[in-house]
């Protein structure tokens, strides 16, 4: 008898990020761009209609598949925002945080030995979640010349024609690229062809620049093959409210809901009201802080270009993905950047195959310390 | 299209330098400055001035916010009446508002007394105005769109994926 952890587990390596995190907690000066997740708190709004359902003792659970209320609302919003057509009683799915509906979604359909295409660099609890579903993860690496989008060639190169499913991030984390509805067609033409499963994280889809956000689910054959996912996190500052959601035909929300009934039976109430809020109400602060963000992303840009990093320009999330300077691996920068000049950024080789020789940069922070920090990066580079 | 990209940077701060401006919109620096060039000759921005918490400084501000009723007649209008009570220095803003009063005025000073004796003997008196109610500020909890709280400490994970 003993606690030895299963092999599933074994095989996934403790996160990259905590020797950083170590580090960094140790020092009083540091300023981070290493978050993923927004500076700014909830809307007003939506914490109020939180604190309004705690005080009329809205606490018990709700439907599995959330307040009816909430998927008419998200229903309406992803129709209104993204073009897409879900059923708010049987195509959607309300889950603890976007990442809950991702690891459904593994769970419900990659058997042991299935092969899953993850385009990378790539969040990193994509690969976790694969491989405690049982399946196998078939690293697609992108390229810095393709701007970090994801190709049809790059998906024949890694083959992933023998894969079940594919899955991305677009808005991307940790690159901040986007695709748009032209760039998305080969990729649905590949999963047609080769009859894949998409599972489309479009949590940041809100947060696009320059454009609007395409999703893969609209164009022609893909919405019965593809599960879309998308939550409140990002756009609406709610990271700690964990609620997100997962949009698909209904019967792979079906079955998605049939692991959900039993693990987490229902998303928090609580989240749950100041969600509806936060659809109702709460555009103008999302428009507000995407327009703040942009700046931020602009003036990130362009200091990294006056610092001599070369960067391409990221139009969505809220990262940049710069290159470190010649003659230096990601992890040392990152490292001697810290402890040197305490500024936190993540190494590009923590999000996959791709991310090498490069650094995650969030621009998630108020304008006094990103130019702070980015001046302590120009006096690291400078003086070596 | 630039100007307002240009004026909503100014507006989150206006001490942003000319190339941080230029950096946060993608225009050159000689752009950025020509469009606020065009934004003042406009009259669109008609000034810096910071934004003040009274409270963090030693000497005393009095401030009060003042309701004011009017009569008009044929030759005098709204306007010539804010006209002649904005010419005051004392007056820090001036408004024509809807519901029960006409205007709603915001007055400075150094002390109570100079504050009262300015709207008992420059604003009472004048013809027009048929009453002032003043209601002066105990504690001021936002100005200009700034919170003037301590500030909420940023408690997020230094590293979060």
């Amino acid at each position: 008898m003993s606690f030895e952890p299963a092999g599933r587990v074994r095989e996934v390596p403790p996160s990259g990020i905590r020797r950083f995190f170590e580090i960094a907690e140790e020092r009083d000066d540091v300023i981070s761009l290493g978050v993923g997740e927004p500076d700014f708190a909830t809307p007003w709004a939506a914490r109020e209609a939180a604190i309004d359902s705690l005080e009329r003792g809205r606490t018990s659970y709700t439907a599995n598949r959330g307040m009816a209320d909430l998927r008419a609302a998200i229903s309406g919003y992803v129709a209104d925002r993204f073009d897409l057509s879900y059923d708010a009683s049987e195509e959607i799915l309300v889950t603890a945080g976007a990442s809950e509906a991702v690891d459904l979604a593994f769970r419900a359909f990659v058997d042991p030995g299935d092969r899953v295409a993850v385009a990378q660099p790539s969040y990193i609890s994509y690969e976790p979640g694969i491989t405690f579903a049982g399946g196998d993860v078939l690293p697609v690496a992108t390229r810095e010349a393709d701007e970090f989008r994801l190709t049809r060639e790059a998906l024949a190169e890694a083959g992933a024609e023998e894969a079940e499913a594919l899955v991305y991030c677009y808005p991307n984390n940790p690159t901040g690229a986007v695709m748009s509805r032209e760039q998305l067609e080969p990729i649905a033409d590949f999963a047609r062809e080769h009859d894949l499963l998409v599972f489309a994280d479009e949590i940041y889809a809100e947060l696009t620049y320059d454009g609007e956000h395409a999703s893969i689910a609209t164009l022609p054959g893909m919405r019965e093959r593809t599960v879309v996912f998308n939550g409140f996190s990002k756009a609406h500052a709610m990271t700690g409210l964990r609620l997100g959601y997962a949009l698909a035909p209904a019967e792979a929300i079906g079955t998605m809901n049939r692991i959900h009934q039993y693990t987490m039976l229902s998303a928090p109430t609580t989240a749950q009201y100041a969600a509806i809020e936060a659809i109702e109400s709460c555009a103008g602060d999302v428009r507000e802080m995407v327009e703040q963000y942009d700046r931020r992303r602009r003036f990130v840009l362009a200091r990294f270009e006056e610092i001599g990093m070369p960067c391409f320009e990221a139009r969505g999330a809220f990262y940049v993905f710069p290159q470190v300077p010649e003659g230096w691996d990601a992890d040392t920068f990152a490292e001697e950047l810290l402890t040197e000049h305490g500024v936190a950024v993540v190494p590009g080789s923590v999000f996959g195959s791709g991310g090498d020789g490069h650094l995650r940069v969030s621009y998630a922070t108020g304008m006094e310390e990103l130019r702070e920090a980015l001046a302590r990066i120009e006096r690291f580079v400078d003086g070596r | 299209m630039s100007e307002r990209e240009v004026l909503a940077a100014l507006r989150e701060n206006a001490r942003y330098s000319t190339a941080d401006v230029a950096r946060m919109t993608g225009l050159s620096e000689s752009e950025v400055e020509a469009a606020i060039e065009d934004l003042e000759a406009e009259g669109v921005i008609r000034g810096y001035r910071p934004v003040v918490d009274w409270d963090r400084l030693a000497d005393e501000r009095v401030r009060a916010e003042v309701e004011l009723n009017v009569v008009l007649d044929r030759e005098t209008g709204y306007a010539d009446i804010a006209e002649r009570l904005a010419s005051f220095p004392q007056v820090t803003a001036l408004r024509l508002v809807s519901g029960d009063y006409d205007f709603d005025m915001e007055v400075e000073g150094d002390s109570l007394g100079e504050v009262s004796r300015f709207i008992s003997e420059k604003v009472a008196p004048v013809p027009e105005i048929t009453q002032t109610v003043t209601h002066y500020v105990m504690t001021s909890y936002k100005e200009h769109g700034l919170e003037l709280g301590d500030g909420d400490d940023d408690d997020r994970l230094s590293y979060s994926p």
